[in-house]
């Protein structure tokens, strides 16, 4: 499904954030990407849907490398990958409706979009994404009317209009308390599953990646030292990942 | 630190350099005014000529109001066209300006050529275009579009940079165009602001187009110079009053534009238009 191979970024030269990353993700599941903060993860994610550069190495997705690809080719790739964002990144002066067709925007020309004339089927299916997160009497509030738990799920839903392959979810529930991230986490990992997709998650709460995900990759100053099933996640294995010990007790 | 340091330190002593530019300040002012023979007999005497030229401009002489409404109506055309005009050709020159959308290579060009349209005050502007094109309305549209990109090109693209990029990022992400990504992702974040801008620049032509007229460029100011070259002070006063009330026409109008934007800024969705 999705292959990293030696994958590097360096934002400024000599100083790489990622360092040869290799990773397969498999076509089914939920990975979750846990480690300190500052250590790459959010880079990782932007270089799947090329939102950042990558310096070196392959990013193999459906059978091909897209690490180099631009315009169309590089949208194209782009509108199969959904993703959901730390600060949900709603456009804040559109309504609910007009965020969840965003996600259709690949697909739809500039003049079609500013005069909202959108595929029917596509308004169709919207409205069943609200239905399905639980806000179908939003369609018309402004986005900037929710609060922050409504706005994730308006991200989810924006991320999900697309018909994604891949969903990408860049901490996305590091802006909400406890118990909305627990729903949130829910919610986007049932729609994920219900559809078929897979999902990569950066996170940096442990105890909710153990709980969501399927498979667990641990980071530390750009390299993976853990990668494997929640249950293998050890102090030991923990201690590696974040460094020191006098946290875990 | 010890106590004697402490009592030393005077917190609101000027600087010296504070000082010396206060004392560079006047030595200027008494320079310029000797130099433009500015004094007490001159002031006296200008408030005698004053006074004759106020006598004559009262009562007001409105007989030739066709000429007035014609020169008024001609006015308004003007600033109307030239702030459409300024408005569409600004908002592409914007989006080529904004150095968090484009390249330093695109923003550079357009950037000098939105200064180059702010440098010159409209009239003379007004005065080249009369010249290249002759007299007339034509000339004032072309100086008041020129003088409108160079204002609403400045604040539009100081808007669009201002915008969040997170919003830009996630439409990006969904594999929108660039178009596209303008349509959905800048214009709802900077629409309302636009609004403002584009009515304060139309109430700035509607006076800059009572104006240019002046240098023979249309409008109402052309018969107002007319006027003042035959001495028809009481004329030259109807008009001034008709200007006033244009203006503060043109005030109401833009109130009430703005009423409406904001009320569409704060409930309605940005696809208002």
């Amino acid at each position: 499904m999705l292959t990293l191979r030696n994958l590097s970024k360096s934002y400024i030269p000599g100083t790489p954030v990622l360092r040869n990353i290799t990773v397969e993700i498999a076509a089914r599941g939920v990975t979750a990407i846990i480690g300190p903060s500052g250590t790459g993860k959010s880079t990782l994610i932007r270089c799947i849907n090329r939102l950042v550069e990558p310096t070196e190495g392959e990013i193999v997705f459906e059978g091909r490398d897209i690490a180099h690809l631009r315009g169309q080719a590089l949208r194209e790739v782009r509108r199969k990958m959904g993703m959901v964002f730390q600060e949900y990144n709603l456009v804040e002066r559109l309504t609910v409706m007009e965020n969840l067709l965003t996600g259709r925007l690949g697909y739809t020309s500039a003049w079609k979009s500013f005069r909202r004339k959108f595929d029917p089927a596509d308004i169709d299916h919207a409205y069943k994404l609200l239905d399905h997160v639980g806000l179908s009497s939003f369609a018309n509030a402004r986005a900037d009317a929710l609060s922050g738990g409504q706005r994730q799920r308006v991200g989810i839903a924006r991320a999900l209009m697309q018909r994604p392959a891949l969903l990408l979810a860049d901490e996305p529930t590091s802006s909400l308390d406890p118990k909305t991230s627990v729903e949130i986490m829910q919610l986007m990992c049932g729609l994920a599953a219900e559809n078929e997709i897979p999902v990569m998650i950066n996170m940096h709460d442990v105890e909710l990646a153990k709980r969501f995900a399927g498979r667990i990759i641990g980071m530390s100053g750009g390299d993976i030292v853990y990668d494997g099933a929640p249950d293998g996640l050890t102090d030991e294995a923990l201690k590696k990942i974040y460094g020191g010990e006098g946290w875990l007790q | 630190m010890n106590l004697a340091s402490l009592t030393e330190a005077r917190p609101f002593r000027a600087a010296w350099q504070v000082r010396l530019g206060w004392l560079a300040l006047f030595v200027y002012l008494a320079y310029a005014m000797s130099h433009l023979e500015l004094s007490w007999t001159r002031f006296a005497s200008g408030l005698g000529n004053g006074a004759h030229f106020i006598s004559r401009m009262l009562p007001p002489n409105f007989s030739r109001w066709e000429l007035l409404l014609q020169g008024l109506a001609e006015s308004l055309e003007m600033a109307i066209v030239a702030s459409f005009l300024g408005v569409l050709l600004s908002l592409p020159l914007s989006v080529l300006a904004a150095r968090n959308l484009m390249p330093a290579v695109v923003t550079w060009p357009v950037r000098i050529l939105i200064m180059l349209c702010r440098s010159f005050h409209p009239i003379i502007v007004a005065i080249v275009f009369v010249k290249a094109v002759g007299f007339g309305a034509l000339a004032g549209i072309a100086a008041l579009t020129i003088a409108s990109i160079g204002f609403l090109g400045k604040l539009y693209t100081e808007a669009i940079e201002e915008i969040s990029l997170k919003q830009i990022e996630a439409v990006r992400a969904t594999g929108a165009s660039f178009m596209n990504t303008i349509v959905f992702g800048v214009i709802p974040q900077v629409l309302f602001r636009f609004i403002g801008f584009s009515a304060y620049e139309t109430d700035a032509n509607l006076r800059n187009s009572t104006m240019v007229g002046i240098v023979g460029a249309g409008g109402i100011g052309g018969t107002l110079f007319a006027a003042f070259q035959r001495f028809d002070y009481d004329f030259v006063f109807a008009i001034l009053l008709s200007i006033i009330a244009l203006i503060m026409i043109g005030e109401v109008v833009q109130i009430q534009v703005k009423r409406v934007f904001r009320q569409a800024r704060d409930n309605g969705s940005a696809s208002a238009l």
